[in-house]
């Protein structure tokens, strides 16, 4: 074999390396949109389960006066929104069937007027369609003037076909900050929904 | 012989330069394997200081030697340099040295890329040094405290620390994807006449296997760290939920390189294994087509079950279950190369030189360590395990054994053929027990500690977990101090020591033992014909 043979092999072989590695740093940047759009087909994201949170009809209204789940509350804050925000209990003891309602604190602590967006999520996720809120802050944009203290109630549902080997669940707020003229990402406004199905 | 004809920049011999030029502007393949390696053991030694100093600050619960921003900093410090500055460049200072001898090729198919992917290495560690020190100076901000895996939106939180480290990852993965271009080239177009891919020592099969992996994942990890660049600076919202991203994306693209990852160091010393377990056994390695096999398979299938390190982020039911399934079925190739050690071993006559010693020992553990992988690999187990000092115990079991000892069994199978010296063999065997002895009794109770839920990464500890951590520090001085040793043996044996043969070991097989120990600066300028 020729020297000069080898280097051109080298120079090619190096080239269809060199490509693979700049499309390797695009498909990075590839699975960004493609991650949304696999979360989306196979319902992997919370976002997809959020829609799905109330929506299991309930077979039975009646309270389940012999189980007793445990419901505990977790709150976050996003950087971008200068407020503390917290549940007034850290859980509850609650009947499958019958309603309660909690309150959340919120509390801006900056002298500007801000609207934020609570964004709910339910662990583990195969409760989540089994939780029905029929009140919440989550609803609804919330403004705070500045330095604004406020109450915002939950009032929320679990219903009796709860699986039976979940014994408790976990609530989880994460309050963001919504700039001027800025609707929420994801339709988080989800109405109420008990389907009473007999 | 050959019927080659060389060129006339080929054919042209001249001795190797002088002083500080002859490494700054190196294009020997020797003399660039030298310093990987050097600079592997430089990193070695630091990576073990931060380690040191998180086992005496765990040697009791409370918090005694640093504040918890810091701890978390050393973790973070000690994974990194560990695997970008020690493994990774080891291995790669392994492959300069010993490719171009295996192949019969005069020098690496680019030597001036070669030369640029060392010299970037030490400009990366600096950034990374420089990550680790700036928060010690005012406005220099907080400390990384998210560990290696950098997660979002913590991550995003740091101060201009992360910013060095980021850049650091940059000039880290460009070096170690030119280093794979290189090697690759070098293993597909500069082979000895007649050696046909299927005839290639495995330690060339490994690096061809790692070299491809790298430039796969690498380059998705780089693009990972520079959205985290952009969502800190430039507003972009790539991890961030309030501007509609997703800190989940981020940990996708960091377990996409991050598991390959693991098999990107632990392929060169299955590569060195290949060649040490035959030449003390004297027999031929066992099954080498279907170590090439499990090999490709491992790396395959090892390319989509990323997701096993996040189970509890709430994936949908068939995901987990399609990740869990992957995962286990990795281990039956795996397991499959681990077979083919040990009937390589079976009614051979052999010795236990201090190679040999490594590579039994890593028979031994790596398997111990790849049963814990299949524990965490059950989903419902990892629920438990998750974050735990169990995890902990699993990958020091597979990559101690599986990357460092085989760099270790490497280092003193190569060093009389590098030096022109054997090393003191009795040193060798002590290193390898204190060595041995100090890593088990390091993480095994870790296995204990984390089953009975002590969580990683965090500073101080419950008082019931005291005893183990007590043992496990006592191992680690044991463990870290033995490195002295290592480093006492290989200065000795560069400075002098009996004679070494061209073929130091009588069961060594392979071009490169017909070469003179140490080596001629220039060698195979004529390529030699393989049957
Ligand atoms: C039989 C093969 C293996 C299986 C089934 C396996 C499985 C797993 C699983 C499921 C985890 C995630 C645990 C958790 O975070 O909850 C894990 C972590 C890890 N494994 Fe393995 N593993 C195997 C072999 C290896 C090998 C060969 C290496 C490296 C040489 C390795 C290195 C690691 C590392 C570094 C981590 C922890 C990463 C981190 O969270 O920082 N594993 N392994
Ligand atoms: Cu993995």
């Amino acid at each position: 074999m020729q020297a000069g043979d080898t280097q051109r092999k080298n120079r090619r072989t190096t080239l269809l390396l060199g490509g693979m590695v700049v499309l390797m740093f695009g498909f990075g940047f590839a699975l960004v949109p493609l991650y949304n759009l696999f979360c989306q087909v196979t319902g992997t994201q919370s976002i997809a389960l959020r829609a799905e949170m109330g929506r299991i009809p309930m077979t039975s209204t009646e309270v389940d006066e012999a189980r007793l789940i445990t419901v505990k509350f977790d709150t976050t804050v996003n950087p971008n929104l200068p407020w503390e925000f917290e549940a007034a209990k850290a859980s509850m003891q609650v009947h499958p069937g019958q309603m309660y309602e909690v309150n959340f604190v919120a509390n801006n602590r900056s002298s500007a007027t801000v609207t934020g967006q609570a964004i709910p999520s339910v662990a583990p996720w195969q409760a989540t369609p089994y939780f029905s809120k029929l009140e919440c802050f989550c609803f609804n944009r919330q403004t705070l003037e500045g330095h604004e203290q406020t109450d915002m109630p939950l009032r929320f549902m679990v219903s009796p076909d709860l699986p039976a080997e979940i014994h408790s669940l976990t609530l989880s707020y994460s309050f963001m900050r919504l700039k001027a003229g800025q609707e929420p990402e994801s339709p988080t406004a989800i109405p109420p929904a008990i389907v009473t199905a007999q | 012989m050959s019927t080659t004809t060389l060129s006339h920049d080929e054919a042209h011999h001249h001795d190797a330069p002088k002083g500080w030029r002859r490494w700054l502007f190196s294009t020997n393949h020797k003399d660039i394997g030298t310093l990987y390696l050097l600079f592997a053991l430089t990193m070695l030694f630091l990576g073990g200081a931060s380690a040191m100093l998180i086992r005496m600050e765990l040697f009791m619960p409370g918090i005694q030697l640093v504040d918890p921003d810091l701890y978390n900093n050393l973790v973070t410090n000690h994974a990194l340099i560990m695997i970008f500055g020690a493994v990774m460049p080891a291995a790669a200072g392994l492959a300069n040295w010993m490719i171009p001898m295996m192949i019969g090729a005069p020098d690496m198919a680019l030597p001036r890329m070669n030369n640029l992917s060392f010299w970037i290495l030490p400009a990366a560690a600096t950034m990374l040094i420089l990550s680790f020190v700036v928060p010690f100076f005012p406005g220099g901000g907080t400390q990384i405290n998210t560990g290696w895996t950098l997660y979002p939106p913590l991550s995003v939180q740091v101060g201009m620390s992360m910013d060095f480290l980021i850049f650091a990852i940059h000039l880290l993965g460009i070096s170690s994807v030119l280093a794979s271009i290189n090697i690759i080239v070098t293993l597909l177009n500069m082979r000895a006449p007649g050696m046909a891919l299927m005839k290639m020592p495995m330690f060339c099969w490994t690096w061809l296997v790692t070299a491809f992996l790298l430039i796969l994942v690498v380059p998705v990890l780089a693009g990972g760290v520079t959205m985290l660049l952009f969502d800190r600076h430039f507003g972009t919202s790539f991890f961030d939920a309030a501007g509609g991203g997703d800190p989940v994306l981020f940990q996708h693209l960091f377990w996409f390189f991050g598991h390959p990852e693991v098999y990107i160091l632990l392929l060169p010393s299955i590569g060195v294994l290949s060649h040490v377990i035959p030449a003390f056994s004297r027999k031929p390695l066992f099954g080498y087509n279907s170590m090439v096999g499990s090999m490709l398979a491992v790396a395959t299938i090892g390319m989509v079950v990323w997701a096993h390190h996040q189970y509890t982020i709430g994936m949908s039911m068939g995901a987990v279950t399609y990740f869990m399934i992957g995962t286990i079925i990795i281990s039956i190739p795996v397991g499959l190369m681990i077979f083919n050690f040990i009937a390589t071993m079976w009614r051979g006559s052999m010795t236990f030189e201090t190679p040999m010693l490594f590579a039994i020992a890593i028979v031994l553990m790596f398997t111990f360590g790849g049963l814990s992988g299949v524990m965490l690999a059950v989903v419902p187990a990892d629920m438990q395990y998750h974050d735990s000092m169990f995890v902990v115990a699993h990958f020091h079991y597979v990559l101690m054994p599986g990357a460092v000892f085989g760099l270790f069994a490497g280092v003193f199978y190569w060093l009389p053929k590098w030096t022109g010296h054997m090393y003191d063999e009795r040193l060798g065997k002590i290193f390898f027990w204190t060595n041995v002895i100090g890593f088990n009794i390091t993480f095994f109770p870790q296995h204990f500690l984390g089953l009975a839920g002590m969580p990683r990464r965090i500073i101080d500890y419950n008082v019931m977990f005291t005893e183990f951590n007590v043992i496990s520090s006592v191992g680690a001085i044991i463990f870290g101090l033995s490195h002295l040793l290592l480093l006492y043996i290989v200065i000795k044996t560069i400075r002098g020591g009996k004679k070494a043969e061209s073929r130091s070991w009588e069961g060594a097989k392979g071009l490169e033992w017909e070469l003179d120990s140490p080596p001629a600066f220039h060698t195979w300028t004529v390529a030699p014909q393989v049957k």
